[in-house]
């Protein structure tokens, strides 16, 4: 039993109410504790990616309750990358932040550490309830955050995106409740070995719970029929904040590859890989309505989100596929589409500071100031969201349409995801040339914007740094995933740790 | 026992139906309202889900012969929980919002995105 993996959530539970009671008045010491937690996480993560990267499984078992009947935490290689992640987006997120955005309401620390614990605490929980539990506290920290800074569209889109996860936790609290009448467990490991021994009388409502499950996991991930919420919500949301975000989407993502592989997956009998079936279908409509998006957008911000719409689609086409290749291929791709949005939302904020009264209105205004700057970044993440050389986009969209090739599917998502791609570069450039090429042809003043220090460009420029470095480093962050896939399809290691007795004292 | 089910499981109907229908409404008063029918509805079905039992504890006692199953009680504990403080959440929300904005509708009008100030 290994205590280290209880510290991405102890971390910021500890640092969270200490920023909330303590130093609430004083920014200085606020942003001070804030960075110091976040980079002790982000070394604590790197520690924890080096213990799971030989393929050992560690555990905690909370108050020493032996698994099922107690709470476990479990990292495996897919956790350890998921919290160096979240680390490392939270940092650079955070130095963002730091140029302005923090000061503009009251908490923004305490909540930022109280997201990062819910995400870490869903990427290591091992049991289907606590699940439900860090997501609501990751999802009540978000609510804070998303309405930061205040002002009546954020709010009322703040009301919307609420009242879409609160329906969310009901299904995911039936779904829950469905699986545990039938299986008498909701410990994943144990799960896992319960559901195919399900009574065929019982089969109907075990499906059911599975299908319902899937459905409040496509919720988080913005999967078609399901995806309305995300562009009012992503556009109205302070940037840093929209950016932090890029990783939300990806913790259903994470989801769903843990339930479906681990309890739905080789051995569950009837239910197996049943996820598959309705994932690819929704993610390629996920795909195509977010390529169409980009092209119809009228602010920056909403082509941004439809852009992660459509990163979405993407992802879970690979991931619903279930195939070791695909599923390595998907996990690159997370890593990569995850930076890549949040330097986007980060550049949507850079223009809108400048701006001023046109805000990220898609229509030509007058120049601003540091415009080729900003406009060399919002090229430089332009091409890392649509998938273009020489960033790892490009790498990681080359290694889903390679993985798919076998598939029943594949000339669907070929031509979907080749056809996507094509209307979304047409929509940046568009977008592109209308905020900074046509700015010379516009006379008139611009009100004077917010000026903001070089901390914020110095974050983004980090976060196009670490999208470098998934780049450059492309063939030994590729070995680990596909390790990495390889344990997620053979669970009986994740099973057999979690379970045995021998390591509880 | 065959009523008690039944009258379980209409109640739990009940609830949902008429969440669903507020849920639909476009102001956010009802829509709250909606929420909170929906979760008492997710609470009674959660707490059905470990079977309805009569007159048996749920933790060990001497003279038991049966139990009920106390998995699905702390379930339901934690969820009345979380349910109340989101819906207190939403409450503090949807007032500010109606505050800021001057009327109550959910729907959002297009409008862009400009950086309304500084708090420096």
């Amino acid at each position: 039993m290994s205590h280290w993996i209880i510290l991405p959530i102890l971390l910021p539970a500890i640092t969270a109410p200490l920023l909330a009671l303590a130093v609430r008045h004083d920014i200085v010491l606020a942003r001070t504790f804030s960075l110091a937690s976040s980079l002790l996480m982000l070394m604590l993560a790197l520690f924890l990616l080096s213990q799971a990267s030989d393929g050992t499984i560690l555990k905690y078992h909370l108050g020493n309750w032996p698994a099922p009947f107690g709470i476990v935490l479990a990292l495996d290689r897919l956790s350890a990358m998921m919290l160096l992640l979240n680390a490392l987006l939270g940092l650079l997120v955070l130095l963002y932040a730091m140029g302005g955005w923090d000061k503009r309401g009251l908490h923004f620390h305490p909540m930022f550490q109280f997201l990062l614990m819910g995400i870490n605490g869903a990427f290591l929980t091992g049991d289907l309830f606590n699940l439900f539990v860090f997501f609501e506290v990751l999802l009540i920290a978000s609510y804070g955050l998303m309405v930061h800074g205040g002002g009546a569209l954020r709010l009322r889109s703040g009301v919307q995106y609420v009242v879409i996860n609160l329906i969310g936790s009901s299904i995911f609290l039936i779904a829950v409740g469905l699986i545990y009448s039938v299986t008498g467990t909701l410990n994943m490991a144990d799960l896992a070995l319960k559901v195919a021994a399900v009574q065929p009388g019982d089969q109907a409502l075990l499906h059911t719970g599975a299908l319902l499950l899937l459905l409040v996991f496509c919720i988080k991930a913005a999967l078609v029929p399901v995806q309305f919420w995300l562009p009012a919500t992503y556009a109205n949301a302070p940037a840093p904040i929209a950016a932090l975000f890029a990783i939300m989407t990806k913790v259903g993502a994470y989801a769903i590859i843990r339930v479906y592989t681990l309890i739905f997956g080789a051995s569950a009998g009837a239910e197996s890989w049943i996820a598959g079936s309705w994932l690819v279908p929704a993610a390629l409509v996920t795909l195509a309505l977010g390529a169409m998006g980009v092209l119809a957008a009228r602010s920056l911000g909403q082509l941004v989100s439809f852009a992660v719409i459509m990163s979405m689609g993407t992802l879970l086409t690979a991931v619903g596929l279930f195939t070791p290749q695909s599923m390595s291929a998907a996990l690159y791709y997370l890593l990569h589409s995850t930076l890549a949005a949040g330097a986007m939302f980060l550049v949507v904020d850079l223009v809108v500071q400048r701006r001023a009264q046109h805000g990220d209105l898609l229509q030509p205004a007058p120049s601003f100031a540091q415009i080729s700057l900003i406009g060399g970044c919002f090229f430089v993440a332009a091409i890392a969201m649509t998938g273009m050389p020489p960033l790892s986009g490009f790498i990681a969209k080359l290694q889903i349409l390679n993985s798919v090739r076998h598939a029943d599917a594949a000339v669907w998502i070929w031509a979907l995801l080749l056809t996507g791609s094509l209307l979304s570069i047409l929509g940046f450039a568009r977008a592109g040339s209308l905020l900074f090429w046509k700015s010379t042809a516009v006379n008139g003043e611009l009100k004077p914007g917010r000026r903001s220090g070089t901390l914020p460009l110095v974050a983004l420029g980090l976060v196009f740094g670490s999208l470098l470095l998934l780049t450059i480093f492309a063939g030994p962050v590729n070995h680990y995933l596909e390790q990495t896939a390889a344990q997620l399809f053979a669970p009986q290691g994740y099973i057999d740790a979690v379970l045995a007795t021998e390591g509880v004292r | 026992m065959l009523t008690m089910e039944l009258l379980v499981a209409t109640t739990i109907g009940t609830l949902t139906t008429a969440a669903i229908y507020l849920l639909q409404r476009a102001r956010t008063f009802p829509v709250i309202l909606g929420l909170a029918l929906l979760s008492y509805a997710t609470n009674v079905f959660l707490f059905a889900m470990g079977r309805l039992t009569i007159n048996a504890p749920p933790l060990i006692s001497a003279d038991a012969s049966r139990y009920t199953d106390p998995l699905p009680q702390a379930l339901v504990l934690t969820a009345i929980v979380i349910s109340f403080g989101m819906t207190a959440v939403i409450v503090v929300m949807a007032l500010r919002a109606w505050l800021e904005s001057g009327n109550d509708h959910v729907d959002l009008e297009s409008q862009p995105n400009i950086d309304e100030g500084d708090g420096e």
